[in-house]
C-alpha cells in the first residue's frame, strides 16, 4: 500500500517530463544508428562472433538505457531532498524500504518500455535472436534488473549529495564505465591491453556480454549467469547503499 | 576599433578567469576528449585491421584527428552554455548597458572559446603523442590542422552563441549540442568513408563535417585531401552562423534581454 501511492507518483512524474523520456528512449537509438552504421566494417575482423554489427551492438542500448535511469532516479529523488518532501515524508510511518521501492517504480517502468522499444527497433531492422522468443524475455527481464540495479545507484547518489546538479555532473563519470567494457569489440579483439584489462575487471562487460549472447549465440550460461549475477550483485550493493544513506539522511533532518 | 578591442577583451577575461577556475566547468571540456580519444583509440584500435582500412599512419592517428576537431566543436558548444547562463543570470544586460561596442561582446567569447579548446587540444595532442600516435605530415601541414580545429571551433561557439541569444536559458544546451553531435557522428568515425555501407556512407558523403575530417587525416598524414572543401565548409560556416549569431545578440537586446 504504501509502496503503491509513492510508485504511482514515482511513474506519473517520471513521464511527466517529455525531456527525460525522449532523450531516454531515442539518444540509445541514434547511437545504435550510428555505431551499427559506422562500426559495420568491424563484424569482417578474423573472430568477430557475428556477421551483423547490428546484432553485436543491440546490447548495449540495453546498457545506455538504465544508465538513464540512473540519472532520472537520482534526479527525482535529489528534487524530492532538495524541496522537502523527502522530510515531510520522514514525518510519516512510511519505512525506508517502501520509499526507495516506490521511488525506483518510475525508472523500472521507464526501462521496460524502453527496452521494448530498443527491441522492437531492433526486430524492425533486422536483428535476429538466436535464443528465439524464449530469450527476448530473458533479455528483458536481464534489462529491467539492470535498470534497478543503476536506478538504486542513482538513489544512492542522490540521497548522499542531496543535489539534482551533483548527480548530473556525475552521469559522464558513469558514461565512462559504459566505453571502458566490450560495447564495441569482444574483449579477446581489444588490443590494446590496459584497455582490455580495464573491460574484463569491468562488470559492465558482463552485462552487456550476457544481454549479447542471447542475440548472437543462443543460450549461453555461462554469460547468462555472470550476466545475472553481476546484475543482482549491483542491484543489492546499491540498494544497501542507498539504504544506508537514506538512514543516514533521515537522522539528520 | 578600441572600444571593440576592450569590449571583447574584457568579455574573454571574465569568461576564462570563470571556467579556468571553477573545475565543473573546467573538467567536462577537457576529459570529454580524452575519454572519447581513450575509447576510440584504445578500445577499437584493432578496426584498424579491417580489411580495406588503409590509413598510413595507424589507428590512433586516425581517431586523433576526429577528437581534436571534436574538442574543437564541443569547446564552442561549452563556451555557449556560458553564454546562455550569462543570459540566464541577467549579467547579459548588465554588460549590454556597459558595452560602448557590443559585438565586441560576441568576439570575447569567442576568444575564450578558443583559449579554452587550445588547452583542450594541448592535452589531448600530449596524451595522443605519448599513446605513440605516429604523425607523417610537416609542419605546414600541422599548422594547417590547427587552423582547421580554430575555424570549427569560432564556427561552434559562432552557432551556440545564436541559440543562447535566442533562447537566453541553460535548458537550450541540448539544442546547442544534439545537432554538432548528430553531424560529427555522421560522418566517417570509425572507419574511413570507402569502408562505409548503406545510409551511413549515403549521409556522409554529403556530410560537411566528413570533408573536415578526410582533410584533417591527410594533413596528419602528410597526404593532404580535400582541403578546398574543408576550408570552403568552413568559412562557409564562419560566414553562415556569424550572421546567425549577430541577429540573435540584435534579437536579444530589442528584447531587453
Amino acid at each position: 500500500m504504501q509502496v503503491g501511492h509513492l510508485a504511482r507518483r514515482s511513474v506519473a512524474r517520471t513521464f511527466r517530463q517529455p525531456a527525460n523520456v525522449v532523450f531516454s528512449f531515442f539518444f540509445p537509438l541514434l547511437l545504435l544508428a550510428v555505431n551499427s552504421g559506422g562500426l559495420d566494417a568491424a563484424a569482417s575482423l578474423p573472430g568477430f562472433p557475428s556477421d551483423s554489427f547490428l546484432d553485436f551492438a543491440l546490447a548495449f542500448t540495453f546498457m545506455q538505457g538504465a544508465l538513464f535511469a540512473t540519472t532520472n532516479a537520482g534526479t527525482d529523488l535529489a528534487r524530492d531532498i532538495q524541496t522537502g518532501f523527502l522530510n515531510r515524508l520522514a514525518l510519516t510511518p512510511l519505512r525506508g524500504a517502501a520509499l526507495l521501492a516506490g521511488q525506483l517504480a518510475g525508472v523500472v517502468a521507464l526501462g521496460l518500455l524502453q527496452a521494448i522499444l530498443y527491441l522492437s527497433v531492433g526486430l524492425a531492422a533486422g536483428v535476429r535472436f538466436e535464443a528465439g522468443p524464449g530469450g527476448i524475455v530473458v533479455l528483458l527481464a536481464l534489462s529491467v534488473l539492470i535498470s534497478v540495479g543503476f536506478g538504486a545507484i542513482g538513489a544512492f547518489l542522490a540521497l548522499r549529495t542531496g543535489s539534482g546538479e551533483a548527480v548530473q555532473a556525475l552521469f559522464p563519470l558513469l558514461f565512462v564505465t559504459l566505453f571502458l567494457s566490450s560495447m564495441n569489440l569482444p574483449r579477446n579483439l581489444i588490443e590494446t591491453d590496459w584497455f582490455r584489462t580495464v573491460a574484463t575487471i569491468n562488470p559492465v562487460s558482463y552485462l552487456i556480454e550476457g544481454m549479447r549472447s542471447l542475440v548472437i549465440t543462443g543460450w549461453d550460461a555461462e554469460a547468462l549467469a555472470l550476466g545475472f549475477g553481476l546484475g543482482f550483485a549491483v542491484a543489492a550493493a546499491a540498494l544497501a547503499a542507498a539504504s544506508l544513506a537514506l538512514k543516514g539522511r533521515l537522522a539528520r533532518s | 576599433m578600441k572600444a571593440f578591442r576592450s569590449v571583447a577583451l574584457a568579455v574573454a577575461w571574465r569568461s576564462l578567469h570563470n571556467a579556468f577556475t571553477n573545475p565543473s566547468i573546467l573538467l567536462p571540456s577537457l576529459l570529454f576528449p580524452l575519454f572519447f580519444f581513450t575509447a576510440f583509440a584504445g578500445g577499437l584500435s584493432r578496426v584498424g585491421d579491417v580489411p580495406g582500412f588503409d590509413f598510413p599512419d595507424g589507428y590512433t592517428a586516425f581517431q586523433y584527428v576526429f577528437v581534436f576537431l571534436q574538442s574543437a566543436a564541443f569547446g564552442g558548444v561549452f563556451t555557449g552554455f556560458a553564454i546562455a547562463r550569462d543570459f540566464e543570470s541577467g549579467f547579459t544586460r548588465r554588460l549590454f548597458l556597459a558595452a560602448t561596442r557590443r559585438s565586441g561582446i560576441l568576439a570575447g567569447y569567442a576568444i575564450s572559446a578558443l583559449v579554452r579548446w587550445m588547452f583542450t587540444a594541448a592535452v589531448v595532442t600530449v596524451v595522443a603523442v605519448a599513446a605513440g600516435m605516429r604523425v607523417g605530415g610537416s609542419r605546414v601541414d600541422l599548422f594547417g590542422l590547427v587552423l582547421l580545429g580554430l575555424l570549427v571551433n569560432v564556427v561552434a561557439v559562432l552557432w551556440a552563441a545564436g541559440v543562447a541569444a535566442r533562447t537566453r536559458t541553460m535548458q537550450a544546451g541540448p539544442l546547442m549540442q544534439v545537432p554538432i553531435f548528430l553531424t560529427l557522428f555522421l560522418a566517417p568515425v570509425y572507419v574511413p568513408l570507402e569502408l562505409l555501407q548503406g545510409w551511413i556512407h549515403a549521409v556522409a558523403s554529403v556530410n560537411p563535417a566528413t570533408f573536415l575530417l578526410e582533410a584533417g587525416r591527410g594533413l596528419i598524414s602528410g597526404e593532404p585531401t580535400e582541403l578546398a572543401a574543408a576550408f570552403g565548409v568552413a568559412a562557409g560556416g564562419l560566414l553562415l552562423f556569424g550572421l546567425w549569431a549577430v541577429r540573435g545578440l540584435r534579437r536579444a537586446e530589442a528584447a531587453g534581454a
